[in-house]
């Protein structure tokens, strides 16, 4: 039973884990340097968007993934009984 | 009160200097007495209950090196949208420690990096191999760090830079080696505070000055201040093409290898060991969790601002030399000059700075330190505004320092004397020797701070891609496939590390050819700074082959994955 209950709160952390990092991917990777001439297109005042977000979004998504994965954990420690 | 004012306009900016200087070193003593470690788990792991504020805190200082404070913005500053891989490099490798490592480890509950590696690997060459790694990779941090000390201590206190060094070590000496982890831990708090205070009220100030906007990562994005209604960016593309830069948003670096040195970086920062052993600290897996992000957030603070602060300084730089007579230039010029940081021949004898991308007519050449260290000056900011930099860049520098010569202690008299050679050694001879190993560390990093090796710079690279290329792959199998066993990771760390030492040695110091291979010889296009990418896809390629062709890890270390792989019970750090 407890071995089963490991499996499955495994489970559900590698889903998160992988829906994470893949924004992870996208943020930084994706539109601060793979898309970042088709984003730089588009602009936010002074900023073009490729730009921005190579040099200042990527960054605030990197905190913010932090912070989801840490309440998204808090939940499912608690959901499986392993808080304490 | 009016003479108060008067006296706090008239005092110098050495005076400040020296006031703040001796305040902040003040406090980082008197932490270090009360927080003196008893016990070799107060010393490895500040006794196991920081909290998790404390932790970010102090993570967040201990990441921040004297290349953070003072290198980074003005590396920007002169590579424009390229400086982006150090900024996301930086900060996306606290997303992997924070979802991938750290609350793992923490969960393993142990006192170092080798010690997991040792026995998840079931082996002690794995240990051994891991030890060499930890070492080599905070002494090559390590001695730039001694050498950021010195270079502020002689350049804002006129101090001979041997003498800084020497002052720098004494004090570091102090806190480490009474205090340990937990002298470390609360000393990087504190520096934490100065540091980033430091870095923002000049950015601050500027931002104001520049643009209107207090918040500098906004005034990044705003209109000029001047009433002309141009975008600060646009202005500074415009300024840079003009002068036949690459244009500022733009850069220069390939496309795969900018994507290459973001990813050798992000992961080379989660496989740091002074990193990750930050998270030994704390009580709970959550709370290494939880302050994995906060350290982050702190982190962000300073590194959000840091672009902002290289945007504005190269506009500033541009508007007040370029064409601009020699004669007319503002005083922060000709102090810098007589430090050599700035250098100006008049190549065409007109008496105007001639500051252009073509080297034959350029005449301006500008060290990128100064877009830090000068920032205050070039905006005509208060002395005491200046002075602060100074104690700033200190901070930095000491509270990283720190944190790496905790990992070269712990290496030596825990994973080697304690684990391989002498596993009787007793709770106090274990602290003894943790202590000594520290004041060694201490003196060797002094020594290469004082006759740094010319390599400093390229040897950066190569600490970062040496961990990319050893211990995260192995880390991140050890914990997510139960079946990696020793010779698979064994094999995939000496193979990874192999190869980047190799990649290292030919194309960045051109050991192995007569002349500097050429760029256009890279390995797909890859820069040497970028290769701890490709190093680590090896290790994990090398370590699952391996594998497949070998047997299973033993059931109880089957077990071990299975155990930390849940956060409850995780106890307290020890060492059996």
């Amino acid at each position: 039973m407890t071995k089963q209950n490991a499996k499955a709160y495994w489970k559900e952390n590698l889903r998160y884990v992988l829906i994470l990092l893949t924004i992870w991917f996208l943020v930084s990777y994706g539109a601060g340097i793979i898309f970042k001439d088709a984003l730089n297109t588009i602009r936010i005042g002074g900023f073009k968007l490729g730009f921005w977000f190579a040099q200042q979004g990527s960054i605030y998504v990197f905190v913010i993934l932090i912070f989801v994965y840490v309440r998204l954990m808090n939940k499912l420690d608690k959901k499986y009984g392993y808080d304490e | 009160m009016m003479n108060k004012v008067l006296l706090i306009e008239a005092m110098s900016v050495q005076n400040w200097t020296y006031i703040l200087v001796g305040v902040t070193f003040a406090i980082y003593i008197g932490i270090a007495i009360w927080s003196r470690a008893s016990s070799t788990k107060e010393f490895y792991v500040a006794g196991g209950g920081v909290s998790p504020w404390a932790n970010g805190m102090a993570t967040a200082a201990d990441w921040m090196s004297a290349a953070s404070f003072i290198g980074m913005a003005g590396i920007i500053s002169f590579a424009g949208y390229d400086g982006a891989v150090y900024l996301m490099g930086w900060t996306g490798g606290y997303v992997l420690l924070a979802l991938l490592l750290a609350p793992y480890l923490r969960k393993f509950g142990k006192f170092t990096v080798p010690d997991f590696i040792g026995d998840r690997y079931y082996s002690s060459t794995a240990r051994v191999v891991a030890v060499l790694c930890a070492l080599l990779v905070s002494f090559t941090y390590v001695a730039g760090q001694m050498q950021g000390v010195g270079i502020v201590f002689s350049r804002f206190l006129e101090v001979d830079y041997n003498t800084g060094v020497i002052i720098g070590m004494i004090i570091v000496l102090f806190y480490a080696v009474l205090g340990g982890m937990k002298g470390i831990t609360y000393t990087q708090v504190a520096q934490y505070c100065v540091l980033i205070f430091a870095f923002m009220v000049p950015a601050i100030f500027i931002s104001i000055q520049m643009t209107g906007n207090p918040v500098p990562q906004l005034g990044f994005g705003s209109e000029m201040n001047d009433g002309s209604g141009t975008f600060l960016l646009d202005k500074l593309d415009g300024l840079s093409t003009e002068l036949g830069f690459d244009e500022y948003t733009e850069g220069s670096k390939s496309l795969i290898d900018v994507f290459a040195i973001t990813l050798a970086l992000m992961v080379g920062t989660a496989g740091l060991p002074h990193v990750i052993v930050r998270f030994f600290t704390v009580k709970k897996v959550r709370d290494a969790r939880k302050s994995a992000g906060i350290a982050l957030l702190l982190i962000a603070v300073l590194y959000t601002t840091a672009p902002a602060v290289a945007a504005f300084a190269r506009t500033n730089l541009i508007e007040t030399v370029s064409n601009q007579p020699y004669t007319d230039v503002p005083q922060w010029f000709k102090k810098w000059e007589t430090t050599g940081l700035i250098t100006f021949i008049d190549k065409n004898n007109d008496g105007l700075i001639q500051y252009v991308a073509d080297e034959s007519q350029n005449e301006l050449v500008v060290n990128r330190d100064i877009m830090v260290l000068a920032n205050p000056e070039i905006a005509n900011l208060p002395n005491w505004v200046i002075a602060l930099v100074a104690a700033g860049g200190l901070a930095a520098a000491l509270s990283t320092a720190a944190g790496l010569l905790l990992v070269i202690s712990s290496s030596v008299s825990h994973d080697l004397i304690k684990k391989v050679y002498n596993p009787k050694i007793s709770e106090k001879g274990e602290l003894i020797a943790a202590r000594i190993s520290a004041v060694g560390a201490v003196c060797v990093a002094g020594y290469f701070g004082i006759n740094p090796p010319d390599f400093v710079a390229a040897v950066v690279a190569l600490a970062f891609g040496l961990a990319a290329a050893s211990f995260f792959p192995a880390i991140v199998l050890g914990i997510f496939y139960k079946r990696m066993n020793k010779e698979g990771a064994v094999a995939g760390m000496v193979v990874g590390i192999a190869i980047m030492l190799f990649y290292i040695v030919k194309y960045k110091f051109g050991w192995l050819d007569d002349t500097m291979p050429e760029k256009s010889e890279w390995w797909f296009g890859i820069s040497p700074e970028g290769f701890g990418a490709v190093a680590m896809v090896i290790n994990f390629v090398v370590s699952i082959t391996v594998m497949k062709f070998t047997k299973a890890p033993p059931k109880d270390v089957q077990e071990i994955v299975e155990n930390i792989r849940i956060p409850s019970g995780a106890g307290e750090a020890s060492s059996h």
